[in-house]
């Protein structure tokens, strides 16, 4: 039993801390080349664009949104959170979706479209969790509605 | 010690009063895949032996949904079927039911008892308390909840010695404390459990013992890895008391280990998971039946 629970205890540290270190590990573009660069977030963001607006969920909030603006933003935005040479000049999260009523729902919503577009375009599982880990925190600006 | 009779939870009726008050609500599934956890055997959302912090069915904030299980396991010698419901409020309050009952075959006859059969019943409510097991994927902070399990025990014809001379109470409460965490780049799930219990074999053999009668601290410990949005692989341990070691029938007659099971999680859609797993039970009743339990689980949940 004391084994057991020692041996138990040192798995869990092991991947907490092999856990840990790929939460955060800085400034990595490993997600960025993953996904192909630019070019392939670019493909995934199109193909993105087209099923938010498509889906019962997610297409209310986008069914006025000018794709030629968006995509390009899309894209620049992930290229950067992933480690990509890009900077996102768009506005802020929180004042841009401050007026639209989202609750946890949508906000999953979005990230089941966004993984129906990753699956579609071929990117890897792996660095499909790597984009979304780094996009998950912005539920904190994005859900407004409890 | 209580004696009071086993009164047999109306089940199929709870199990249609959450169904119809679940589907009066909307189809609220707006969590992700496999984030409300798999049923485990004592009915609560989590893995397969030991509850986890995320609250039950895919519903999210502001939703009601609801889940419902059936599971069997079975060793060398013995075999356990449960079968409960959950029900998920706005992904903070979970509600949940289960029956278990353990076959205990023809191991116990040089006592006089075959075909021996132990039953409970188990009600659950899980709060969570912090946290957001999923989302929060750039802080360490896991989704904390509290829970409770009332359970309720039907020994059969062991009952008379289990509920006199080995001393255990037939029905006890579990407290317990878990936090859950999904690190989401590398796709690995924590969850540790700390549950104060008097409960012998999860309560199948009561709760306490001759011996002492109060309340131990026994970790749980689950880890899982996502192979996709759809699969998942993991391990899980639990520590039990051995409230039983000392006792009428011997030492050691009665001793109690630990578990321990390596599980994969399979959800094709939101409506349905299937569960399958390696278990290691330890011995029980080590006096009548020394080999060491092992076997397979196999369970599914629909949620809806």
């Amino acid at each position: 039993m004391m084994r057991t629970t020692a041996a138990t205890a040192i798995a869990i540290g092991l991947t907490l801390s092999s856990a840990l270190r790929a939460q955060n590990t800085p400034a990595d573009d490993s997600v960025y080349q993953a996904w192909g660069q630019k070019a392939g977030i670019h493909a995934v963001m199109e193909d993105f664009f087209v099923r938010l607006q498509a889906d019962a969920r997610t297409g209310p909030f986008f069914k006025s949104a000018n794709r030629d603006r968006l995509v390009p933003q899309l894209t620049e935005q992930l290229c950067q959170v992933s480690g990509g040479p890009c900077r996102y000049a768009g506005a802020p999260m929180g004042p841009v979706h401050s007026s639209m009523d989202i609750g946890t729902g949508d906000f999953n919503a979005l990230v089941e479209v966004l993984q129906q577009s990753m699956d579609a375009k071929g990117i890897p599982f792996s660095a499909q969790n790597g984009m979304l880990a780094r996009l998950a925190p912005m539920h904190r600006d994005i859900i407004t509605k409890d | 010690m209580k004696r009071s009779p086993y009164r047999p939870m109306p089940l199929a009726l709870i199990c249609a009063g959450l169904l119809a008050c679940s589907l009066t609500a909307r189809a609220d599934r707006g969590k992700l895949l496999l984030t409300g956890g798999t049923s485990s055997i004592d009915g609560a959302a989590g893995g397969g032996l030991t509850p986890w912090a995320v609250t039950g069915s895919y519903a999210t904030d502001g939703e009601t949904g609801g889940t419902a299980f059936v599971t069997g396991a079975k060793t060398q010698h013995y075999s356990l079927a449960a079968y409960g419901a959950a029900v998920g409020f706005k992904d903070r309050v979970e509600v949940s039911i289960a029956r278990q009952d353990f076959d205990a075959k023809n191991n116990l006859a040089p006592l006089g008892l075959s075909n021996l059969r132990l039953k409970q019943d188990i009600v659950g409510v899980k709060v969570r308390v912090t946290g957001d097991a999923v989302l929060d994927s750039d802080t360490l902070t896991p989704q904390v909840a509290i829970g409770l399990q009332h359970k309720k025990t039907d020994a059969g014809a062991l009952g008379p010695t289990l509920f006199g001379p080995l001393g255990a109470d037939d029905s006890g409460t579990d407290l317990y404390v878990s936090a859950t965490k999904l690190f989401l780049a590398p796709g690995i799930l924590v969850n540790g459990t700390l549950r104060a219990t008097k409960a012998n074999q999860n309560g199948l053999l009561g709760f306490g013992g001759a011996q002492g009668d109060g309340y131990k601290l026994q970790p749980e410990v689950s880890v899982a890895k996502l192979l996709s949005k759809h699969l998942a692989i993991g391990a899980e341990y639990r520590a039990k008391p051995d409230n039983l070691h000392q006792s009428v029938l011997g030492a050691g007659a009665l001793k109690e280990d630990d578990w321990f099971d390596l599980f994969v999680a399979w959800a094709p859609t939101k409506d349905i998971s299937i569960t399958a797993a390696y278990v290691a039970l330890g011995k029980i009743a080590p006096a009548v039946q020394p080999r060491r339990q092992t076997g397979a689980y196999l369970s599914a949940q629909i949620a809806f």
